[in-house]
């Protein structure tokens, strides 16, 4: 009787926030729903800002989600609607900024640690060499 | 020497991270900075929110610099911020026009009768739509938009004494200095 009386009030909490859900966006067909899907994977939720615009709850994810939406519905390409959400937000929405000059260092910056890395390695491996036989000698001498 | 070597490179990180703890202190590293400064207001057409069928615009605006506050009862950092606009900005001498972002109007009315009503106009934005035009993604948020309509300043967050004397003060200076 307990558990028959809490199922019917999960069930009820579920119910609840399926009425609370807004309606789904409408698609023509499926290949324009995995486009949108796509394009909402690459743009950045502006609220909680490690979520993308499709995972996103937030109210203004939901809001951009229907201007897109809109956007392709009206014939936009994705570069126009990416240059649209950067024209308000900045380049922040994209989760893949372009190369210019004030994101040199974001894109050229991993390589630049890489090259930094390897040079160090090898100056090392270099010097340790003859330390590494002269100790042996010196064990030799022992 | 070679000993020090690894003490040493210990050390750099540790300043490393002391600065990353310096820096983010000193920056709030959630603000997206806008890319709507310097440049002309969107336009929009806005009701006024104690009388939905006055229809505002941009071009109604157009002539005396004025702050766009935006707020809504549902957010809590507007409360926080509430005092500083009562108490502050009415003193600043320049309009204060509130944007009730994706409220309830009559949330909104009765929020303001509760904390007060500082705005000499407040435009209503229910679904959010014209928001996205000016790039709002949290409130508060507070625009500077100057007589010619453009936007010359953005605070994302709430405003406090100490961001009004660093930083609105000297661009409210600058449009008293362009306008003698």
């Amino acid at each position: 009787m307990k558990s028959r009386l809490l199922a019917a009030f999960l069930s009820l909490i579920c119910l609840s926030f399926y009425a609370f859900a807004s309606a789904p966006l409408q698609f023509q067909n499926t290949a324009e729903e995995q486009r949108f899907q796509a394009l909402a994977k690459e743009l950045r939720c502006l609220v909680c800002q490690n979520e993308n615009l499709a995972d996103s709850n937030a109210g203004l994810a939901k809001d951009l989600r229907e201007e897109i939406h809109k956007l392709m519905q009206s014939g936009k390409t994705d570069d126009e609607i990416k240059t649209y959400l950067t024209a308000r937000y900045g380049d922040f929405v994209l989760y893949d900024p372009p190369l210019r000059a004030g994101t040199l260092l974001l894109w050229l910056g991993p390589g630049l640690l890489l090259l930094v890395g390897a040079i160090t390695v090898i100056i090392i491996v270099r010097r340790r060499k003859p330390a590494a036989l002269t100790a042996l000698q010196n064990e030799e001498d022992w | 020497m070679s000993r020090l070597l690894p003490l040493l490179g210990f050390f750099a990180l540790l300043s490393l991270l002391g600065f990353g703890i310096w820096w983010n202190q000193h920056h709030a590293m959630n603000e997206v900075p806008s890319p709507l400064i310097g440049k002309l207001a969107p336009e929009f057409n806005l009701p006024q929110l104690d009388n939905p069928t006055e229809v505002v615009s941009r071009d109604d605006l157009l002539g005396q610099p004025y702050l766009l506050n935006v707020f809504a009862s549902w957010c809590f950092a507007c409360q926080e911020e509430h005092p500083v606009l009562n108490n502050y900005v009415k003193k600043l001498g320049i309009r204060l026009i509130g944007y009730n972002y994706k409220d309830q109007p009559q949330d909104a009315q009765q929020w303001l009768t509760r904390f007060g009503n500082p705005y000499s106009l407040i435009l209503a934005d229910q679904d959010g739509r014209t928001a996205i035009d000016f790039g709002v993604y949290g409130a508060p948020e507070t625009f500077l938009i100057d007589a010619q309509g453009i936007i010359r300043y953005k605070r994302i967050g709430p405003l406090t004494p100490e961001v009004i004397a660093r930083d609105l003060q000297p661009k409210l200076d600058n449009l008293s200095r362009e306008t003698p």
